[in-house]
């Protein structure tokens, strides 16, 4: 540290005087004004009310070859329920016509034989589903297979079906963090990390990008400012920016959907100032490096939004992903945010988190923030 | 009518040179669309293989080591702790070491050999509640057959209805079928709409597009010669990301060739058409690809991609009807692994077309507004 003030309090005045520049640039503009804003509005509304991992009203037929109130019953449960939108059919061809053209997703079907069987006991009914979604379609399986167990029983306690009941075990779930089972829940907080990794890198790359292509960056070369110092002109106005799509965001999970935050506010502020760091290092490396607006807004969409989406645990369980992949996902900062996030939201402060995925999130900031500035000087040279 | 069609010609393979004499945005547009399929054919899968999973096995008895006998066999389950006392779940679910925790009561046996339904209590991790709601399916399925055993070994009735499932097109229900035919409508789509909405953006921003003007071209032409190049790319694109479905995934192709390509084409000209349109708007390449990038996203959102479209609320549910990219997704897997014809897909092709016509001829009368 310099004991003399003046050369400090001349980097802070020309830092300042960047600042203030680049933020005038900024909110001059209005796309990034949009970017900063509309974007992080339109993105919390759309993730929010469209994506949505639960299964609801999805078109079934049912087709009853045996009409007696043993079939009806069958018929009943799933008309009763939420999760699907039934129509009940006596023709098997009918509802294979359907299912080909696309109108309807399963057919559960009640054998003629089915009330005579089930007496025996030995009935079967049977559930064809459309495999193409296969997530949708297990759980039209899990759904069917819970239904018709129900009305077995139920049959049974009636004398209707042959069979003990009971000598059995049964599972009884209790999901923690989110007992309605709110798809929401994870999704919301993972949205915010999509917003930030957007606002973030891609802003800042074609920002920076344009610069290049247009000159004005390696103008400000000639100016007595610094390399350091131009980084810093840059990253302060975008972070701020940033900060307004984060506290956006975060205000929208909890008043608009609703989403507990059970950990404390102030942690989940600062952990998300470090991901924001992260993502605008990563913007400013990738334009300092490319000087393309077109490839640097591909690159950044393949290096930071799709790994944010696809490999963070966000939506897809990183524990089921071969090996390889697995490994790849240590290098998403995404990934480690993602886990602060869900924990900070759902879980409260659990500390055994929060310390070493905050802490590497610091040590990939200062990294990216200290290749950057080599990036930038190297092509001064 | 010669005369003209030479001159889109040559518009044709003058802007194809143009993309493609930089190697980087060459790799980028050919190369992308084979590491996405292969970065999301191996990452996006809802299918666990490799839960952990803590149990608090109080009954230590020969029904208790049966039922966990059942999950650690499933290929699903990795048992990672034998808990002795009820505190230790808390720590062990808190940073997320386990999913799943499992209590066996001491009486477990006893009541399952007196007759009695007993219960399991199984504790999941609802961070991401879509993971704890298929692992607690893969605990039901797993006593399901734990109880099958038990009443066979024990002489006991089997369940009076029993549910004999089968799924069509997709016996095994494995994402990656359902998700690599729809990345050949996504990737083509975010590909041939950034495309189309910069190439007229950075002639205007470099000033070529005023040059364009002064030649014998008229509007029409030069908006083919931006549509084509565009298409021209984004069919390569849909047979890079074709050719990773079949030879590296193996995953079996139903349908007709001729077919899937008659779609993509007519869905290519939607999506150029809307490129167009967003470029007629826009004075700065910024502009262009943040329209570009806002028109994006909510398509490919709302395209059936990641959530199913049935569990949309009614307006976005309206909304998707002139997605061009929900038809996209809906007939590539259909021809892809139904093998539907032509016949069976009308009801996908005609909103295509009228989305390519209403876009095309929308972008076309702004050319002209803004040229003349």
């Amino acid at each position: 540290m310099s004991a003399d003030p003046s050369p400090l309090a001349a980097k802070a005045r020309r830092v300042g005087a960047l600042i203030r520049k680049e933020g005038r640039q900024m909110l001059r503009d209005p796309s990034s004004f949009a970017l900063g804003v509309v974007l992080p509005l339109m993105l919390i509304l759309l993730f929010g009310y469209a994506m949505s991992l639960d299964v609801k009203h999805v078109p079934i037929a049912v087709v009853l070859d045996d009409p007696s109130s043993q079939g009806a019953e069958i018929a009943a449960s799933f008309q009763l329920s939420s999760y699907f939108q039934t129509e009940v059919t006596r023709s098997m061809h009918q509802a294979q016509d359907e299912m080909l053209s696309g109108r309807i997703d399963a057919i559960v079907r009640v054998p003629a034989d089915f009330a005579r069987r089930a007496a025996l006991g030995d009935a079967q009914v049977q559930v064809l589903v459309n495999g193409i979604d296969g997530n949708t379609a297990r759980i039209v399986e899990a759904y069917a297979e819970a239904a018709v167990a129900q009305s077995g029983a139920r049959l049974q306690a009636e004398g209707q079906a042959s069979g003990v009941s009971g000598g059995q075990a049964s599972v009884e779930s209790q999901l923690w963090f989110n007992s309605a089972n709110d798809s929401r829940y994870f999704l919301v907080p993972g949205l915010i990390v999509l917003i930030i990794t957007l606002i973030g890198a891609f802003m800042t790359s074609m920002v920076v990008a344009r610069e290049w292509e247009r000159g004005t960056f390696e103008a400000l070369f000639v100016t007595p400012v610094r390399t350091d110092e131009i980084l810093l002109g840059k990253t302060v106005p975008y972070f701020l920016l940033g900060m307004v799509g984060v506290l956006l965001s975060m205000a929208a999970a909890r008043f608009m959907f609703h989403v507990p935050i059970r950990g404390s506010l102030s942690v989940l502020i600062g952990v998300s100032m470090l991901y924001l760091l992260v993502s605008v290092a990563t913007g400013l490396l990738i334009s300092s490096s490319l000087k393309s607006q077109f490839l640097c807004s591909q690159v950044t969409l393949l290096v930071t939004f799709m790994p944010a989406l696809m490999l963070s645990g966000f939506i897809y369980d990183l524990r089921s992903v071969p090996l390889g992949i697995r490994l790849a996902s240590y290098l998403v900062p995404a990934r480690f945010y993602v886990s602060l996030l869900q924990t900070l939201f759902l879980a409260g402060d659990v500390w055994s988190v929060i310390w070493p995925n905050g802490l590497i999130l610091a040590v990939v900031a200062v990294a990216l923030l200290a290749l950057t500035r080599r990036a930038t000087r190297k092509l001064l040279g | 009518m010669t005369e003209s069609l030479r001159r889109i010609l040559a518009l044709i393979r003058k802007e194809i040179l143009a993309i493609m004499k930089d190697a980087r945005t060459r790799n980028m547009l050919l190369i992308q669309p084979v590491l996405q399929c292969l970065l999301f054919g191996y990452a996006a899968t809802l299918d666990l293989n490799n839960v952990p999973y803590a149990v608090l096995d109080r009954d230590r008895s020969t029904a208790s080591s049966a039922l966990l006998a059942e999950l650690d066999g499933s290929g699903v389950f990795h048992r990672v702790a034998n808990l002795t006392e009820a505190d230790q779940m808390k720590r062990l679910i808190d940073n997320q070491t386990v999913l799943l925790v499992l209590q066996i009561e001491p009486d477990f046996q006893r009541r399952l050999s007196a007759g009695d339904t007993t219960p399991i209590q199984v504790i999941a991790d609802g961070r991401n509640s879509n993971t704890a709601g298929a692992a607690l399916g893969y605990v039901n399925e797993a006593v399901d057959a734990f109880n099958a055993d038990w009443r066979a070994d024990h002489g006991l009735a089997a369940a009076p209805i029993t549910v004999e499932p089968r799924a069509w097109y997709n016996a095994n229900l494995e994402t990656r079928w359902n998700l690599i035919p729809a990345l050949v409508g996504t990737i083509t789509l975010m590909s041939t709409l950034m495309l189309s909405a910069l190439s007229v953006a950075r002639e205007r921003e470099e000033g070529t597009f005023d040059q364009l003007l002064v030649t014998p071209f008229r509007p029409a032409e030069i908006m083919a010669g931006k549509a084509i190049p565009a298409m021209m790319i984004g069919v390569v694109q849909a047979t890079n990301a074709l050719l990773v479905a079949q030879l590296w995934f193996r995953i079996p192709f139903a349908g007709s060739f001729v077919t899937l390509y008659v779609g993509l084409i007519l869905f290519l000209f939607a999506a150029v058409g809307i490129g167009l349109f967003v470029s007629s708007l826009a004075a700065t390449m910024q502009q262009a690809m943040l329209f570009a990038f806002v028109a994006i996203m909510p398509f490919s959102l709302l395209s059936g991609l990641t959530t199913p479209i049935s569990s949309m609320p009614t307006v976005l549910q309206d909304f998707t009807l002139i997605n061009p990219l929900r038809y996209a997704i809906d007939l590539v897997h259909r021809v892809y692994l139904e093998g539907a014809g032509l016949d069976r897909l009308v009801p996908d092709l005609w909103p295509m077309a009228i989305i390519a016509i209403v876009t095309l001829s929308a972008a076309a009368w702004m050319f002209r507004n803004r040229l003349e």
